[in-house]
């Protein structure tokens, strides 16, 4: 079984990630009932006998290890450079699950400027991030994939975190490295969010193997049409309590805080990607394989994410219609977690992760069904990696979630290339980046180079869309 | 004589373990197995009155191998060896080039221990069998590495590979690569490569098996059938009145007779659910012209067979352009089991018309029969064909991954593992080959 490491960076990072553990103990209670550390566990969790935090004391001797759960620890690494954050995670129900040497926390923050984060902090933080992600990863048998959280609008998340992640790619090449990216929407509060995404998505494109683009709109979109469902009151439409994708309901956590919703998507997102390779089913999909089917041209790696089902209603039991409006909602333009429409755009590959009580030919059915509506790209006209996992999340009898390496990115770059421009041509706040020691205005110019020839990339392939290409000459055979 | 099976990967797995599942449960069923004496042991041995798989079990990640030891080990008949596997914590990522570069040289010398230990178990090596899919990272990758460390090892021993093609739709592109890089480095290696396709055996499960929700449990317990009526005992041409203790070796020398040919594919009839078979009569005569004409229509189940392919009349091989053109065999192997196995006439398949010209009808087919019926189904026929067959899937795969090839698309993952562009021109070349020798038997 291969072990993954969390790396959770900034404000947003850590929030997203504490809603991460909740659900996944919450998931692996549901399916671990009697408490014993299996495979599925190890995965995310260490279990430690004795923890110095808790007394350092030798915990009981007839707690075998291996068996009965005692302390279970997350893998997990928590950056931020200021500590409001880390201490509420600390002072609420997640208190007892995290030690301190996974924490890593600075004072002042980073005034959301990416200089700061990359460069100042980058560089004296450097030798212990290095040293904490080496022991969290020298506890894993044997490490498959670390998953990095951040935001990009702000300072630490998208400073820091691309600096982490380049520090990833140094200090263990072989690993694959996943990143989920919260992108700013329009209405951000964060006025330099534009120059600190720019910055940000340079190294996310050179170091990242993928990136899972999440719009903060997107989410409020989801989470008030769940909503809006719970409100209608219609006598059809009760939803199961704890079965929409947004609820927290039978985690640890209380009552649930402003952003928890929008948070629970992306927790949820995390756990239905690694859901394969915690448990089995009749055909896994591990994580090195999302790189390795969806990522055809090494740049081009940005997969966008769609969850279905949001919610189940409370009364009916699934007939097989269910099953199929599951697969057609998880290309709907409204279950995608950034604002695209990838049925209008081309793709270059997909992965369909279902899990629960879906058979094979259930897969392949709907696949033919909605093949024709949905344009590929025309040398991987086939371009399906599918994964069926038998464990179903938390009250949900099945679920699917769909990554697509669509062009449908392409508008999300160009408006925050737009966003960018406006701010840079009044060269505005710049004088904030230039005076962080080690900062240059190529940065700025390189990074929007980066963006605009993976724009380019993108414009290239959109031109062979619906356009019919011809066979390249095959090779001629004497005979 | 006995065979080493190799599973390699989820595929190779799970087949290999409904394979040896179905070989037991068929031996036991009305005591039988008694009948066949020790040549039952070809496949597995007797050890401490149970039966042992003659098996290894190899992947990079041990879920799969996990299952299929202990599904075995609570069946009751028969268990997979205690030490016979080998499994690392990590998958080849889908990766050819990371199970044949990497992984597969890393892990030879634990893997090449296994296979050694259960030869030597054998009092006489009659062949190794190993059993994979043709599009995952492990079993092709890893798998065709294997089969080149089995034969340098056993450099005269015949080596036949069983490979599961995928799906032609629902799988990805890059498959299409890894499909390549496999069949063109098997084709130097194998002595026969027998395959089968997802998407016929699909078919077979919905439309002659009427199963409603198809599994791969479905799909795999299919070709378990068609494996197991090729590879249980028989009485051949060469076993002298006795039953056969070299079914590859005999396989071999009746099918692969030319290094250029060795693609076989199999169809077996009947082929219906369980609870008809009581209600169904079987003859021959039926099954034999079913058969025949699936196999000059190229299909593979008995319903929807296209009869208006036809071979050319005695007048001359010129084809009319109208009628369709019909499937030319090399060779083939026809095994019948069952009641009166002895009166069944099997002239139509020594028709000179079916086979190519360059090959007489008497060396080109070949019959094996059992008077024991074969996994309840009182009467039934195989069909191993070393034909024109898989010459359109094999056709369009190298057509599509000369497209992709062109375009660069997922070059890079292979490169970063070692196989540089020139290992890619090769096996185009070596395939295109083998596709211009099958399109030139007719």
């Amino acid at each position: 079984m291969t072990q993954s490491v969390v790396v959770q960076v900034g404000q947003c990072g850590n929030q997203v990630g504490c809603r991460f553990w909740d659900l996944a103990l919450r998931e692996h209670a549901h399916v671990n009932k009697k408490g014993v550390y299996d495979e599925a566990l190890s995965s995310f969790f260490r279990n430690d006998l004795w923890n110095e935090d808790r007394g350092g004391v030798k915990e009981q001797c007839n707690i075998r290890a291996g068996l009965i759960i005692a302390y279970l620890n997350p893998q997990a690494v928590l950056v931020d450079m200021e500590e409001g954050v880390v201490n509420e995670i600390l002072q609420g129900p997640l208190r007892e699950v995290f030690d301190s040497t996974q924490l890593l926390t600075d004072v002042s923050g980073s005034g959301n400027n990416w200089a700061v984060g990359h460069m100042t902090y980058g560089s004296a933080y450097r030798e212990q991030i290095v040293d904490k992600l080496r022991k969290a990863a020298e506890h894993c048998d044997c490490l498959q994939c670390f998953f990095l959280i951040h935001s990009m609008g702000g300072g630490t998340g998208s400073g820091l975190g691309t600096r982490v992640l380049g520090l990833l790619e140094e200090e263990f090449p072989e690993v694959c490295r996943i990143v989920t990216s919260i992108y700013p929407s329009a209405e951000d509060d964060v006025i330099t969010s534009p120059y600190n995404s720019i910055l940000a998505m340079r190294e996310l494109t050179e170091h990242a193997d993928c990136v899972l683009p999440v719009e903060n709109q997107s989410l409020v979109d989801i989470v008030n049409k769940i909503k809006q469902m719970s409100h209608i009151g219609k006598p059809g439409s009760v939803i199961k309590t704890d079965s929409s994708v947004i609820s927290g309901q039978g985690g640890l956590s209380g009552a649930e805080k402003p952003f928890d919703a929008m948070n629970n998507i992306v927790a949820n997102l995390l756990l239905n990607i690694t859901s394969s390779a915690r448990f089995e089913g009749s055909l896994n999909m591990d994580l090195n394989e999302i790189a390795m089917n969806l990522v055809p041209f090494p740049r081009l790696h940005y997969l966008v994410p769609s969850l279905t089902p949001l919610y189940t209603l409370a009364d009916v039991s699934v007939p097989t219609r269910r099953l199929d409006q599951m697969f057609s909602d998880a290309f709907s333009k409204d279950h995608q977690l950034i604002r695209a429409d990838p049925k209008h755009s081309l793709y270059l590959a997909c992965a369909l992760m279902v899990r629960g009580n879906v058979q094979v030919s259930d897969l392949r059915r709907n696949i033919e069904r909605l093949k024709p509506s949905l344009p590929f790209v025309s040398w991987n006209q086939e371009g399906w990696k599918t994964g069926l996992c038998s464990v179903p999340p938390v009250g949900h009898s099945h679920s699917l979630l769909a990554l697509a390496n669509n062009t449908c990115v392409k508008p999300t770059f160009i408006e925050l290339r737009e966003r960018f421009t406006k701010l840079y041509r009044k060269k505005a706040h710049l004088h904030h980046y230039l005076h962080v020691d080690g900062m240059e205005q190529e940065f700025f110019s390189e990074a929007v180079s980066s963006l605009d020839s993976l724009i380019e990339e993108y414009n290239q392939l959109d031109a062979t869309k619906g356009r019919l290409v011809p066979d390249a000459p095959r090779l001629d055979i004497a005979r | 004589m006995s065979v080493v099976t190799v599973q390699l990967g989820q595929c190779g797995n799970q087949v290999g373990h409904e394979l040896f599942d179905l070989t037991c449960s068929d031996a036991y069923s009305g005591c039988v197995f008694c009948l066949y004496g020790t040549t039952a042991y070809l496949f597995l041995s007797f050890c401490w009155s149970e039966l042992v798989a003659r098996a290894i079990l190899v992947d990079m990640e041990p879920k799969v191998i996990n299952q299929c030891i202990c599904r075995a080990s609570r069946s009751g008949m028969w268990r997979y060896g205690d030490t016979s596997y080998f499994s690392q914590k990590q998958g080849s990522g889908n990766n050819w080039a990371n199970g044949f570069c990497v992984l597969g040289p890393r892990h030879r010398d634990e893997v090449e221990e296994l296979v050694r230990r259960e030869v030597e178990r054998c009092d006489r090596l009659a062949g190794l069998m190993a059993i994979m899919s043709v599009a995952g990272g492990t079993g092709s990758g890893v798998g065709t590495y294997v089969t080149r460390c089995l034969r340098d090892i056993f450099p005269k021993s015949f080596i036949l590979n069983h490979l599961t093609w995928p799906y032609g739709t629902g799988e990805v592109h890059r498959v299409i690569i890894t499909i390549l890089l496999t069949l063109a480095h098997l084709y130097q290696l194998s002595d026969a490569i027998l395959v089968h396709e997802n998407d016929t055996v699909h078919r077979i499960c919905s439309q002659l098996l009427n199963i409603k929700h198809i599994s791969f449990s479905d799909v795999n317990r299919v070709i378990a059938h068609q494996l197991g009526s090729v590879l249980q005992p028989t009485l051949t041409a060469d076993s002298d009145g006795v039953y056969g203790r070299n079914p590859i070796g005999e396989l071999v020398s009746a099918l692969t007779c030319h290094p250029e040919y060795k693609l076989l594919s199999v169809s077996t009839i009947p082929q219906m659910p369980s609870s008809s078979i009581a209600y169904s009569t079987f003859s021959w005569p039926g099954l034999l012209k079913h058969l025949r004409q699936m196999l000059i229509s190229n299909s593979k189940m008995e319903e929807g067979i296209d009869w208006q392919v036809q071979l050319p009349g005695a007048s001359g091989r010129t084809r009319s352009l109208i009628a369709p053109s019909f499937n030319t065999s090399l060779a083939n192997l026809l095994i019948l089991r069952g009641k009166d196995v002895y009166s069944a006439e099997t002239g139509g398949f020594e028709d000179p018309a079916l086979y190519t010209s360059w090959l007489s009808s008497e060396e080109a087919f070949n019959m094996w029969k059992s008077p024991v019926p074969f996994n309840k189904y009182e009467k039934s026929a195989t069909l191993v064909s070393n034909s024109q067959a898989l010459l359109r899937p094999l056709d369009n795969m190298v057509g599509k991954a000369w497209n992709m090839f062109a375009s660069r698309a997922y070059i890079h993952q292979y490169i970063k593992f070692g196989i540089s562009e020139e290992d890619f021109l090769d096996s185009f070349t070596s395939l295109e080959q083998v596709i211009s020798s099958y399109s030139q038997l007719s």
